[in-house]
């Protein structure tokens, strides 16, 4: 029975609250995204799972226009940064496709988008990010 | 730290060349560096082989063709840097006085199109987020913030690199182009158009290293091997060629090529305001503007102005990629940061021709790339 999966298990929370799935260290107190069982940034072991913040700021962003090895989803697409007010900046799939209709800092908030549909007849969803109160 | 000199270089040209193998390109590269260092079969004790695509025993398929076999030849990869890190190896040894001389090249026939890694997890690729030039184009922007750097000075970057490159025949463009072509080609990712963006492509260098001795004859332009040191990442940076998923938000964490500068630097005892002449990576033309911060060549959030000042230009108080580049050369990885060091002995024995940079005796080579791998060479006459 054909559903929906998401493109890497552990990645994000799929719902109507979404949430991407990091980690947080006891340690030196960082965010990390996606979860680690060691800190990247001091190297102690056992950072906890934490559910990430789904809203944050447009850092950085532009659209890919022609499909790289090993994607099949839909041309052009958006590709950024988003900060978190966790202190970390996430790389993730963007909603909007045209680089001129973002605005450095805009807040934007966490979606689960489909990416394209599986042999199985799955649709194959993924993280992304909207401007606030997009469609 | 010196005591190691550069006997012999040897190029094979970088483009397209359809029948011609990843083992002939490293033949013909080997073959001339030895050749111009006087090293025939025995004359050296070990060699070390930068390649990211070529796969098992690269280097002994090249040195078994050439009968060149029974010493350590070992395959170096580092992503974009796998030709710095080979040096850095290479002249550990002869310091450490393992070995006299070592021969170093790389070779490389890489995939058309958009590079695809195999650092990248499937689910990467799947997700739309292991495509190169979009994390390229990220990093033009961040630029465009913190320099303000504009589409028109990334244009002005490729045309003076393809502006140096039109009389380099190793290169695979010759022909000069104008700001108003780049602009013009297509918008790969924004702001990143398709001619501000290298080749990946095919070509090899080698490159003989001895150790330094007080001789009867010395050679009238000899090059000494002043600094050699390859960087990996320090976390921290979402835009580091470490390319991870996510980073913090300190904007202070030095990145792997300022490290491996620094560190170059302090081998060579040398620092930026030395410098005669440098090749750095411009995989594309914002990671050039970039590499001059990087590197040291200006303040930080200057390299806008430091290009409209015409000094890193052909004729200018120091110019960068006077081969043409990567935008004008192509990047076969394994071999381009050797191809840099070629066209530095080149340039420091007075042999460029054309593209010769008067009176050189002091240079640079950089290259950084995916892991993160920063190659950071030092050579002087």
């Amino acid at each position: 029975m054909p559903g929906r999966v998401a493109v890497r298990a552990g990645l994000f929370a799929d719902g109507d609250t979404p949430a991407l799935l990091g980690s947080r260290c006891a340690s030196c107190g960082a965010h990390h995204f996606p979860c680690h069982d060691t800190c990247p940034y001091c190297a102690a072991d056992g950072p906890v799972p934490a559910e990430l913040t789904g809203a944050g700021s447009l850092w950085a962003w532009t659209a890919v226009t022609a499909a790289p090895p090993g994607y099949q989803g839909p041309v052009p697409y958006g590709v950024g940064v988003v900060e978190l007010p966790e202190g970390i900046r996430v790389i993730t799939h963007l909603t909007v496709s045209d680089p001129a209709a973002l605005t450095l800092g805009q807040a934007m908030e966490l979606r689960v988008v489909p990416l394209h549909t599986d042999a199985e007849g799955n649709e194959v969803v993924t993280y992304s990010f909207a401007p606030v109160g997009a469609p | 730290m010196s005591g190691v000199v550069i006997t012999g270089v040897g190029m094979h040209p970088f483009g397209r060349f359809d029948g011609v193998s990843t083992t002939d390109m490293g033949v013909h590269a080997v073959r001339a560096a030895l050749r111009e260092a006087g090293v025939a079969k025995g004359g050296f004790q070990a060699a070390f082989c930068g390649t990211a695509y070529g796969g098992v025993a690269t280097g002994h398929k090249v040195l078994s063709r050439l009968g060149l076999t029974g010493m350590p030849i070992v395959d170096v990869e580092a992503g974009c840097a796998s030709g710095g890190a080979a040096l850095m190896l290479a002249a550990g040894a002869i310091r450490a006085g393992q070995y006299d001389t070592v021969l170093v090249f790389g070779v490389e026939k890489m995939p058309k199109g958009i590079i695809r890694s195999s650092f990248f997890e499937p689910w990467q690729e799947e997700a739309g987020l292991a495509a190169t030039p979009s994390f390229f184009a990220l990093r033009a922007q961040r630029l465009a913030v913190s320099s303000g750097v504009t589409k028109e000075h990334l244009a002005q970057v490729v045309v003076k690199n393809r502006r140096h490159g039109a009389s380099n025949t190793d290169a695979m463009f010759q022909k000069e182009i104008s700001a108003e072509e780049v602009l013009a080609s297509r918008v790969v990712c924004e702001p990143l158009h398709l001619f501000m963006l290298c080749s990946p492509n095919e070509g090899a260098a080698a490159v003989v290293l001895t150790r330094d001795a007080p001789r009867a004859d010395p050679a009238p332009a000899r090059v000494t091997l002043a600094g050699a040191v390859l960087r990996s990442h320090l976390p921290g940076s979402v835009l580091s060629e470490s390319t991870p998923l996510s980073g913090l938000t300190e904007d202070d964490v030095p990145s792997a090529t300022t490290l491996a500068a620094t560190a170059a630097f302090e081998e060579a005892d040398l620092g930026p305001q030395d410098l005669d002449v440098v090749e750095c990576q411009d995989t594309d033309a914002a990671r050039e503007l970039l590499s001059y911060e990087e590197i040291g060549l200006c303040d930080p959030g200057a390299s806008a102005d430091l290009l409209v000042s015409g000094a890193t230009g052909l004729g200018g108080r120091l110019p960068v990629n006077p081969s043409g580049g990567l935008l004008s050369k192509g990047e076969p990885l394994g071999a381009s940061a050797l191809g840099q060091v070629v066209e530095l002995v080149r340039q420091l024995r007075g042999e460029c021709g054309p593209r010769q940079v008067e009176g050189a005796r002091v240079a640079l080579s950089h290259t950084v790339g995916r892991g993160a791998n920063a190659g950071v060479v030092i050579l002087t006459r």
